[in-house]
């Protein structure tokens, strides 16, 4: 819309700066670049310098996970005595003693320290209530002991506000196991199994448990009041939430050397109900690596997209042999292709 | 009345009581039927003149004269603005997640979820808010303008336009717009008449004659208006430029007011030095701005198809809500005895599994909001700062700026950037578009003889074209131009004329020396034009009505028939003498004017010689004047036929020159006789043609004139690249049909050996028709002719198979008024697109617009209008998009387009360069946008699947809303600002790359759905090889196992890479700043973790160092980094790499031109244009194929 039909007032001469765009490379879009193109030899080296780095690289993976001893011993099912099998979550609501003995042989040497870890398996530790369901606020400072607003149903106890509050740390991993090898204990090391930034700076050291675990019903495992939080690593490792369903966490370590065919004896208390969800209860005992714990899949996952890497290579190899680029053919050009377009 | 002498010439020119020169148009109104109705509804404005303090004048609450064009003011501008943004779709989404995040649906914190989207909105209206800002100051320096206006007791003061109200009397000058709509009181011809240029509002830039009522002719001083007054009562303010119905009351009597004494705003007062004026309608009242409507804001297809994919991914969306709801309902349900850690006997109702449908249906808004991560919330307002810099770098063009009248490219919208590489349709205007509006004499053809060796620009770009092999030079003109390819410029305006034989006073040794002194003679006096002579230099400069006058004048000038003085009665020309070898001044009496019209297509003058001889001098068009011609007055018929054909085949305007003795009592006879018709009453019109008819016969022949309808320059150029293109062109013009065809031929739109299939109404039926005045019986005759003229056109372009090539569609505005009727457009337009060429002469701008809209919706491909008057205004708006050209004045066209540029041919940059640029980076930019948000968005659905679809995001929450902002933003802004699939050479080197964006291959669903399909793999890849990489073993030497947070990392970190190494492999454009954007998006990941990692944990909650102490140390969060992101383009590479080499796409055969360094190789660059390329079927590369195709079939007969 116009209102008035424009500047076409009178050259008025009274200053002529001229409109002329400036000239830059940059403005005139001419800057310096660079085009690459997927030549033929550009594709073809991409893919053997991948394949010449992934082979190795997977070939390093996969003797690093194969270095690593890992003892995987499933005993949800195993530690409900015969006659309770049928209703195993009835037998660990009920009270009584639910130690439990397994036997552990070592395959292979095992070079301290070694990692004692638990395993459940079908355990949601990342459904949202759950995640949720906790105050870092009060985890943190004793001055915030009353702040339990996103921990319900878990939050106070007859007024009372829980320290820790929420699901997770009610719901607490409480198995326990002991080692022993030739009826010599082995001491397990629960120091040091969390993260320094947890215990430093997320659980406070002046806060202690109070009201945990004092209603009903009760979750998981109990804790020492008389210690602060940033001591209960159990909890701290707990309190790290899993990514997925299938889960481990750190239980301690075992700081003596494991000779092959040593037996383990583990007097373990079998607490922590899994059997309601259908969960899957391991103990896992297993060295590490640089790259962790034993997994092949990176390795093997590495090896086969290197080969991939180097048959892809050969194959275009051939294809830039075999059929030549067809410059500029039209019928290739859409518009060439649709009839009157 | 007649001169008093010579000395002063320019009072004497103010006595000249000029409505006396023209016998044809009737100057006086006089009372019709519509006065009667005044005072009735619609007639009931009352405007008292000269009458500010007048209570009445008080009561008529008329709107003020400040015009505004803005679209917000400082109040409405937050409420307006924000309304805008909310409604579109998207952003609405994101307010409502926005709100939701307060409530504890939110599966992530209310913050992270409204930053992102203020920091949008915010963006977004700060633009808004500049871009206004402009349109106020262009406001207000309009509003501001002075004019004089009376402000009592005969004194006039300088005031802003603004200030006027109605009733004022204002003073306007020479060359001043009109501020207001304006009743013509007097000016300073005695006879109230003065001269408009209406170039703003209609295109048409000859000069019209507005006079004002007898009664008020008189009031020619400042100091008459003191205790004038005045009362008008007139028709309410309407839109309608043609009509005006009103009556003055001047003390007592009461006069009849017609258009003829309205002058419109942003018209203009030419020829004359000032008028008077009343005011009559203000600001928004006026007629030119009751026509322009509100320009329509225009969206591109792409962004309107970018909706439809909008729509698809809230589709998606809600989808994968759906699944979720239905598992989360389902476990949720079952929860009651198995979870027993979620506490499910104690839930709140978003879990609670006594009412697992009601968690479901929470779930589902839950799941809406984690999932809005698919919908990119950047993606409006990237693009939006994507197209302003696109915008400033069409602006800052240089070889779009017309150094001479320093004039840039100005892109006024950025809306429509990418549009502009997918146009299939150009509909151009013609005078001041391809013309630059000015007239030059350039040949002539006296006696039969040709004169005149300029070139014309068509031959001088055919000319051009001789270096290439392919021409044919057959033409032996052809030779000497290019002997001298580029002659200097001839150094008058309107005259490029050269030949040595009549210039400098040859012409009287040459064989017909009498018939060439009768020529320009002829042209000297035969015409309307005002001299001016300048008081210091002696110099002479003219007035005309149409620049075609004023070139024939120079011309005569020029060759010695120097036109000088014109009075009442008299025209003084000086000119050489043949006998006495001398100059002399001879004065013609001119005894009548007949003047031009478009029916009679021929003007004549009658005069008196000094000898006494009656002479009646005549020109006119071809077809009007040969058979007028007396049987002893066609010696010359022959040649002077041969030559117009070939001007016109050269695009020139050509006119014959013809001219008869009167004897004295025929002229007696005739004298009587008009003074008759022009005193009757009634079908004035229809006698004064009779008469007229009468006396224009038995003529002589002397010649004829060509001038070229000055073409812009490059134009002929610019068509033949675009129609190389594949873009097709149609000229939209108000000029009548021959100067249409003319104008066809010089851009080589036309050629001879192309079949015209013309449609018109100038049949003998028709003509009898109208003479009976049945005005139904007449329209439903001429649409039947018309009809069957386009069935029958159809029929010739069915039998000729389908070649399109050699058949043109003219069209003129009477017949296209049928053409355009909804029963017969469809017809219209399939005939219209089955030729090369479609001109549509004489058509009004409602038609413009109609045409505009019929191609637009008809074929549903992309239309851009290109126009410079007022004329043009509503094909800019109707078309898809505008493009103004920003000529000497008139800023009407400019103002209402989307796209200005100063000169035509600057089309073929900003289409083949910017457009195609624009096109190609919107559409990867947006594809691109929604690979990356769904290769992000696709993980966190992929990570519910193993959270029993509880909605827990897999990510940080500031990870999750800063992705879209810090980690992948600026690469794609890069790509949308300076991504270039080649150089701005190659794209004008071959032209056909333009037709990617015209077939839209870039952005075709194909591609879109391709880019889509990329983001969910590449999803997949990095989800599950993450996960199987990682879990649940221990993920460091320590024996730590990796929780949510380091799971989230390293997969957040694996997207952050691929996606900008997606982008780093999809462009092959890398400058600086490419490399600085990509690799500095992945390392600000880094720092932003790093240090948003430092912040306390209660800020930075599970991100808490994750990086400095779990992330960075551990070996397998590199290797594993090192390994998702390789695998997950691996794919893309391998399509690319073969889709690269073996199928490329035109842009890409290109790239191989260039890599292989064979485009310095022409022959070799030839062929793969010609193997590529579509058959031009306009433009002389056409025409020069034509020509060689005749020349190869004559030869093999």
């Amino acid at each position: 819309m116009s209102s008035g039909g424009g500047g076409s007032s009178e050259p008025s001469g009274v200053k002529k700066t001229s409109k002329r765009p400036k000239y830059s490379r940059f403005t005139q879009q001419e800057l310096p670049a660079c085009k690459p193109i997927l030549t033929p030899s550009w594709v073809i080296l991409t893919f053997l310098v991948a394949g010449v780095v992934f082979i190795p690289l997977g070939v390093i993976c996969l003797f690093a996970s194969q270095g690593v001893v890992e003892i995987v011993d499933r005993y949800d099912t195993d530690c409900v005595p015969e006659s309770s099998r049928a209703n195993k979550v009835a037998y660990i609501q009920s009270e009584g003693n639910k130690m439990c003995n397994r036997t552990i042989t070592v395959t292979k040497t095992m070079k301290h320290p070694i990692y004692v870890y638990y395993q459940l398996e079908n355990y949601y530790q990342n459904h949202r209530r759950y995640v949720k369901s906790r105050n870092d606020a009060q985890l943190r400072s004793p001055r915030e002991e009353n702040d339990v607003q996103t921990c319900a149903p878990e939050d106070n106890v007859a007024g009372h506000p829980i320290v820790p509050c929420g699901l997770v740390a009610w719901s607490l991993f409480n198995d326990t196991y002991q080692f022993s090898r030739n009826s010599e204990k082995l001491p397990v090391n629960k120091k040091d199994i969390s993260w320094k930034s947890d215990r430093d700076s997320k659980f406070g050291k002046n806060v202690y448990p109070k009201n945990f675990q004092s209603g009903a019903p009760i979750g998981g495992g109990t804790l020492d009041p008389k210690k602060p939080l940033s001591e209960q690593e159990d909890l701290i490792v707990w309190m790290r939430t899993a990514a997925l369903p299938i889960f481990r966490k750190l239980y301690g370590k075992i700081e003596t050397d494991l000779n092959a065919g040593d037996t383990i004896m583990v007097l373990l208390e079998n607490n922590y109900n899994t059997y309601s969800f259908n969960g899957e209860k391991k103990l896992v005992l297993s060295t590490t690596s640089w790259l962790g714990g034993r997994n092949d899949f990176l390795g093997v996952a590495y090896l086969t997209v290197g080969s991939i890497c180097l048959f892809l290579a050969v194959t275009f190899s051939v294809l830039y042999l075999v059929k030549p680029r067809q410059l500029g053919d039209p019928s290739y050009l859409s518009w060439n292709r649709s009839p009157g377009g | 009345m007649a001169g008093s002498g010579t000395k002063r010439p320019r009072r004497r020119r103010r006595r000249i009581h000029l409505s006396k020169l023209y016998t044809l148009t009737c100057t006086q109104s006089c009372f019709k039927q519509d006065h009667s109705q005044i005072g009735g509804p619609g007639y009931s404005r009352v405007v008292f003149c000269n009458e500010p303090d007048s209570p009445d004048a008080d009561s008529s609450n008329y709107s003020d004269n400040y015009v505004r064009t803005t679209k917000y003011t400082l109040t409405t501008f937050l409420p307006k603005s924000l309304f805008e943004q909310f409604r579109r779709v998207a952003n609405f989404y994101f307010l409502v997640t926005g709100i939701l995040s307060f409530t504890p649906l939110a599966p992530y914190t209310a913050s992270s979820a409204i930053v992102p989207l203020l920091f949008v909105i915010g963006a977004t209206m700060v633009k808004e808010a500049v871009e206004d800002w402009r349109r106020k100051k262009q406001d207000i320096e309009v509003n501001n303008r002075r004019v004089k206006v009376h402000r009592g007791d005969g004194n006039f003061d300088s005031k802003e336009w603004k200030t006027l109200s109605v009733g004022d009397i204002v003073k306007v000058e020479k060359n001043e717009f009109f501020p207001a709509d304006l009743v013509l009181l007097s000016s300073s011809y005695e006879d109230a008449i003065c001269y408009v240029e209406t170039m703003n509002l209609d295109g048409e830039t000859n000069l019209k004659v507005k006079q004002g009522l007898e009664v008020t002719s008189s009031l020619r001083e400042d100091s008459n208006f003191k205790g004038f007054e005045a009362f008008v009562k007139c028709e309410d303010p309407n839109a309608n430029l043609y009509s005006f119905v009103g009556t003055m009351e001047l003390q007592g009597a009461k006069y009849p007011l017609s258009p003829q004494q309205l002058l419109l705003r942003d018209s203009k007062l030419r020829n004359t030095d000032f008028i008077f004026g009343a005011v009559i309608f203000t600001g928004h009242d006026t007629k030119v701005i009751q026509n322009s409507t509100d320009p329509t804001s225009k969206r591109s297809m792409i962004e309107k198809k970018m909706d439809k994919i909008i729509y698809l991914m809230f589709f998606m969306v809600v989808l994968m809500s759906f699944i979720g709801s239905a598992i989360f309902g389902v476990t949720t349900r079952d929860d009651l005895m198995r979870r027993w850690y979620l506490r499910p006997d104690s839930s709140s109702i978003f879990f609670d599994p006594k009412r697992a449908y009601v968690a479901a249906i929470y779930h589902f808004l839950t799941a809406a909001m984690l999932y809005s991560y698919f919908i990119p919330v950047s993606l409006y307002v990237s693009i939006e700062i994507v197209k302003v810099l696109q915008s400033i770098f069409i602006n800052q063009d240089i070889h779009m700026y017309y150094e001479e009248a320093d004039k840039p490219a100005l892109a006024r919208t950025s809306n429509l950037n990418e549009e502009l590489g997918q146009v299939d349709t150009i509909l151009s205007d013609k005078t001041g578009t391809l013309t630059c509006n000015s007239m030059e004499f350039i040949k002539c053809s006296v006696a039969g003889t040709a004169y005149g060796r300029g070139v014309t620009e068509v031959e001088m770009a055919m000319g051009r074209r001789k270096g290439s092999p392919l021409v044919l030079q057959s033409n032996e003109d052809d030779v000497e131009y290019s002997k001298e390819p580029f002659v200097e410029e001839s150094t008058v305006r309107g005259f490029n004329f050269r030949d040595g034989r009549i210039m400098n006073g040859n012409w009287v040794t040459e064989p017909h020396a009498d018939v060439i002194q009768k020529f320009f003679r002829l042209l000297a006096v035969c015409h309307t034009v005002i001299p001016e002579v300048d008081e210091d230099t002696e110099k002479i400069s003219y007035e005309a009505e149409s620049p075609d006058e004023a070139a024939f004048v120079i011309a005569a000038r020029e060759l010695g028939f120097e036109f000088y003085n014109r009075t009442q009665t008299t025209i003084s020309v000086r000119e050489l003498d043949l006998v006495t070898g001398k100059r002399v001044e001879r004065l013609y009496k001119v005894l009548n004017v007949l003047e031009f019209n478009s029916t009679r297509k021929r003007m004549s003058v009658i005069v008196e010689d000094e000898d006494g001889k009656l002479l009646l001098l005549c020109k006119g068009a071809d077809n009007v004047m040969f058979e007028r011609l007396s049987k002893n007055g066609r010696e010359f018929e022959e040649e002077t036929r041969d030559h117009v054909n070939e001007y016109a085949d050269a695009g020139l305007r050509t006119l014959i020159l013809a001219y008869r003795e009167l004897e004295e009592k025929d002229y007696k006879v005739f004298n009587e006789r008009i003074s008759e018709a022009k005193s009757s009453v009634s079908d004035r019109e229809s006698l004064i043609e009779e008469v007229t008819e009468k006396i224009e016969k038995d003529l002589i022949l002397l010649g004829a004139t060509a001038v070229e309808d000055k073409l812009q320059n490059g134009v002929p150029d610019c068509i033949d690249k675009l129609a190389q293109a594949g873009i097709k062109i149609w000229v939209l013009t108000g000029d009548k049909m021959e100067t249409a065809i003319n104008i066809g031929f010089a851009c080589s739109l036309l050629r001879q050996d192309m079949k015209q299939i013309i449609i018109n109404l100038e049949t003998p039926e028709i003509h009898s028709l109208e003479k009976t005045g049945e005005k139904d019986a007449i329209a439903k005759a001429s649409k039947e002719s018309v009809l069957l003229q386009i069935i029958n056109g159809k029929a010739q372009l069915k039998y000729s198979g389908g070649d399109s090539n050699a058949f043109a569609l003219i069209i003129d505005g009477k017949s296209l008024a049928y053409a355009l009727d909804d029963d017969v457009k469809h017809i219209f337009l399939e005939l219209a697109v089955g030729c090369a060429s479609v001109i549509c002469c004489r058509s009004s701008p409602k038609q413009k617009a109609l045409v505009t809209r019929l191609v637009k919706s008809g074929n549903g491909k992309t239309t851009l209008a290109i126009g410079d008057g007022a004329n043009d205004v509503g094909m800019l708006q109707e078309a898809d998009i505008g493009v103004g050209i920003s000529g000497v004045e008139g800023m009407q066209a400019v103002m209402s387009s989307d796209i200005a540029i100063a000169q035509f041919r600057y089309l073929e940059r900003l289409l083949l360069v910017h457009g195609h640029w624009c096109y190609r980076r919107i559409s990867t930019m947006v594809c691109y946008f929604f690979y990356k948000n769904i290769t992000f968005g696709f993980t966190l659905f992929l990570y519910e699947a193993y959270t029993t679809f509880s909605a827990t995001p897999a990510y940080n929450d500031w990870f999750l809303s800063l992705y879209n902002v810090f980690f992948s933003s600026l690469p794609v802004i890069a790509l949308g600002v300076f991504d270039q699939d080649v150089s701005a050479r190659y794209c004008l080197k071959f032209p056909l790359l333009y037709q990617e964006g015209v077939q839209n291959v870039l952005f075709s669903w194909r591609r879109i759905l391709g880019w889509m399909f990329n983001g969910f793999y590449s999803a997949v890849i990095i989800f599950f090889l993450c996960k199987s990489s990682l879990e649940p073993q221990a993920f460091n030497h320590q024996g730590k196992t990796p929780g949510r947070e380091i799971l989230g990392g390293t997969m957040y970190t694996c997207i952050v890479w691929v996606v900008n190494l997606q982008m780093a492999l999809a462009i092959s454009y890398f400058t600086l700043i490419q490399h600085i954007v990509i690799w500095g998006s992945i390392i600000v990941w880094y720092l932003f973790i790093t240090f948003y990692g430092e912040l306390p944990a209660m800020i930075s909650t599970g991100a808490y160092r994750v990086f400095v102490e779990a992330l960075a140390p551990s070996l397998s969060y590199w290797v594993v980094t090192l390994f998702v992101v390789v695998s997950t383009l691996l794919p893309y590479f391998v399509y690319s790499a073969v889709q690269m080499r073996f199928f490329p796409m035109y842009h890409g055969m290109i790239q191989w031109l260039r890599y292989e360094g064979q485009c310095n190789d022409p022959e070799y660059c030839d062929m793969v244009r010609q193997r590529s390329i579509r058959p031009t079927t306009v433009g002389f590369t056409a025409r020069l194929e034509a020509k060689r195709r005749s020349v190869r079939r004559s030869e093999s007969i």
